[in-house]
């Protein structure tokens, strides 16, 4: 496969990632997609999830937190407000953070104006966690 | 001569000085790196979601979403971002005039012109003079992407309610470290950036999802919460380079004036030992004869 996509991620605070990659994986609105080179120009958001990419036959994961993904003239370019790393993210803390954020649902009820807050918490620890794992297992 | 002792006391106290606006300057140099490299940070993806916009925009019909639409302009807000420390030239102030000039110019236009301030400069020089809507104190020191976020949802609720119909943003833009240009944006309802210098060939058709109009939706606050973030860390960055060009005139001054000082000091200490040596010469003659 000659042909390639070319992958930036920008967050607020930095530009994470400028690379060549073969294939992209991401959880959009709708559920997950993914994207080959000679893709039709898309637009989508991002919820809290998982992205992960392909270069040299190699698999990388990123935890990302709400955004927007286009694909255009095979260059992807991805906002989000957080993205980790996998080798980044800190499974203990990710850990701590989802057992804090369930305790703190546990005593809400879903009309408490605090229970998305900690809903969305709790997405963001538990694919941190996952992601993290991924690594792991490699 | 007792004047030789308070000569003394004085060059004592403005090296004083000195040393504390060079040790403020150092400071703020080293915050000011810090802030340069945020801005620089925060540009890309200020930009890409800028163009992000204008495309949804431009393929669209632009009226349907309350925040482009354009209302019968009666009361207005000003934001005007300033710092919350003093002691940086005339950055405050000068922001601050302008912000006066632009309500005095303006008030023809709008039944009524509301000011909400960032950083306690603005707030303390315009509390007596205009309507402050609100105040934030103490969310530049830290500044990150969550506050700046939580900063325009407020915005945004009072504009969709309508406690406002245009908003203005009025801050420092970073130009160099000596320079700054006050800079007047519109943020509400929000015109979306114009397309660029390649206009002629259609945009390509865009699969879109989840719809167009929930995307174009969940885009433009975030736009607001970018720009407003973008602002203030720009508005930070200048704060510090005003903050550093003034501390450094200030130690210059001081060296000055140290050495004017100096020269006086010597020169009376000359002029009293001449004095003395005069008296004992003239005693020591009459002695003799």
């Amino acid at each position: 496969m000659a042909e390639k996509l070319k992958l930036e991620l920008v967050t607020p605070y930095k530009k994470v990632l400028t690379e060549e990659v073969d294939e992209i994986t991401a959880t959009g609105s709708l559920g997950e997609f993914g994207v080959l080179p000679g893709h039709a120009p898309f637009l989508s958001s991002l919820k809290i999830g998982e992205l992960s990419y392909k270069a040299d036959n190699k698999v990388f994961h990123l935890a990302v937190n709400w955004g927007y993904f286009e694909v255009e003239n095979d260059t992807v370019t991805v906002l989000v407000e957080t993205a980790e790393r996998a080798d980044e993210i800190d499974l203990e803390r990710a850990r701590a953070a989802l057992g804090r954020a369930e305790e703190a649902l546990k005593k809400l009820t879903p009309e408490d104006h605090n229970f998305r807050a900690y809903e969305a918490a709790l997405e963001r620890a538990l694919i941190r966690t996952q992601v993290a794992a991924k690594a792991a297992r490699k | 001569m007792a004047n030789l002792k308070s000569i003394k006391k004085r060059i004592v106290s403005v090296k004083n000085t000195r040393q504390i606006t060079k040790a403020m300057k150092m400071v703020s140099a080293a915050k000011l790196r810090r802030a340069q490299e945020n801005v620089v940070a925060a540009r890309p993806y200020a930009t890409k979601l800028g163009e992000v916009l204008q495309r949804l925009a431009q393929s669209q019909d632009s009226d349907g979403h309350p925040l482009l639409e354009k209302r019968v302009a009666e009361k207005a807000l000003v934001i005007l971002v300033t710092s919350d420390r003093g002691l940086c030239g005339g950055f405050n102030a000068n922001i601050s005039k302008a912000a006066e000039r632009y309500i005095k110019e303006r008030k023809g236009d709008y039944a009524e012109i509301s000011v909400l301030t960032i950083g306690r400069k603005g707030y303390e020089f315009l509390k007596n003079r205009q309507t402050i809507r609100k105040n934030y104190t103490g969310v530049l020191s830290s500044l990150n992407y969550q506050t700046a976020a939580m900063l325009a949802q407020e915005v945004i609720a009072g504009y969709l309610e309508g406690d406002y119909d245009e908003v203005f943003l009025l801050y420092n833009a970073f130009r160099s470290v000596m320079s700054q240009d006050i800079t007047l944006q519109q943020l509400l309802p929000i015109t979306p950036p114009e397309a660029s210098a390649a206009e002629g060939e259609t945009p390509p058709e865009y699969i879109y999802e989840p719809s167009k109009n929930e995307l174009l939706g969940e885009l433009l606050p975030k736009y607001i919460e970018v720009t407003m973030f973008k602002a203030m860390l720009e508005s930070v960055a200048s704060e510090h380079g005003a903050r550093m060009t003034a501390m450094d005139s200030a130690s210059k001054n001081a060296t000055e004036m140290i050495g004017k000082l100096t020269l006086v000091y010597n020169r009376a200490r000359q002029a009293a030992i001449t004095t003395e040596l005069m008296e004992i010469i003239s005693g020591a003659e009459s002695i003799k004869g």
